[in-house]
């Protein structure tokens, strides 16, 4: 699983490599472009994951420990965080689609924007739209397997003899997390003292 | 325990988002990516480290972790000083 994660950080490196190159020629729109996305929302949402993360892992601990309750109840309580998350993701989406800040969709930054800060500011949006969605949408395959696992813990399958497919599972959430712990401050955090 | 850690981790998510608040850059040109970048790379570490137990893990699992961290870095540091030392008209 840990050679699959490198290849995860591959995946998603290639965008922080796009991030970087692009937030290093145009500072300033992706300043301005960050200050235009809800903090109080990211931050709720940084929680919720870093506690969905907490939880699970717990129930590796309770795999490991063989307290079969607790592990089907942390796993559903990181089912739940996740969902939270993904639910507050699509708020925020939304609020992008009504500020006309989806690239493509009618894009204009803000009324009277120039043609330059529109193109630059669409970069970032560019940027936030793909790394948030393939992290959302890694979040939706995490949330499938959270469900296998849910399913296979109330079957009594994981003992402190085989709990491989808690422990890997939550390897692959716990990633995830990571991902968007660079991404908050990178995409939520630039420029905020103006 | 877990707990300790998740607690650590929610007091660096605060202090990255008020650290963004303050006009660190008048210290230091780009002070604030450094500051926000380094507390993230501490979160993702006590992750890493206790989350995922890499402090527990055998040599070659820390191998792997540390060899993609490695990848990340030539990749955004070979790439940047590519763009950086072209001489654009």
């Amino acid at each position: 699983m840990w050679v699959f994660l490198s290849t995860e950080v591959l995946f998603f490196g290639g965008m922080f490599m796009t991030y970087t190159l692009n937030r290093s020629t145009y500072p300033d729109a992706f300043g301005e472009a960050s200050r235009s996305i809800g903090l109080p929302l990211g931050t709720v949402n940084t929680i919720v994951l870093i506690a969905s993360s907490l939880t699970m892992a717990m129930s590796v601990w309770a795999s490991q420990v063989g307290k079969k309750k607790q592990l089907t109840t942390f796993l559903i309580l990181t089912l739940i965080l996740g969902t939270v998350f993904l639910g507050i993701k699509g708020v925020e989406y939304h609020e992008k689609f009504v500020e006309h800040h989806i690239p493509g969709l009618n894009y204009n930054f803000e009324p009277g924007a120039s043609v330059a800060t529109n193109a630059h500011t669409q970069l970032f949006f560019s940027l936030y739209f793909a790394m948030t969605g393939l992290h959302a949408l890694h979040m939706i395959v995490g949330a499938g397997l959270l469900i296998w696992l849910i399913k296979q813990s109330l079957r009594g399958r994981f003992t402190p003899e085989y709990s491989t497919p808690v422990d890997l599972i939550g390897l692959y959430w716990h990633f995830v997390d990571i991902v968007w712990i660079f991404l908050f401050p990178l995409l939520y955090l630039i420029d905020r003292h103006r | 325990m877990y707990i300790t850690i998740f607690f650590v981790l929610m007091v660096c998510t605060l202090l990255t988002v008020y650290a963004a608040t303050l006009d660190l850059n008048e210290y230091f040109s780009g002070l604030n990516i450094i500051v926000a970048l380094a507390i993230a790379t501490l979160k993702a570490s006590l992750v890493v480290l206790f989350f995922m137990h890499g402090k527990y893990s055998p040599k070659r699992t820390q191998l792997v972790i540390i060899c993609s961290v490695f990848w990340l870095a030539i990749m955004l540091f070979m790439t940047m000083s590519d763009y950086v030392t072209r001489l654009w008209s």
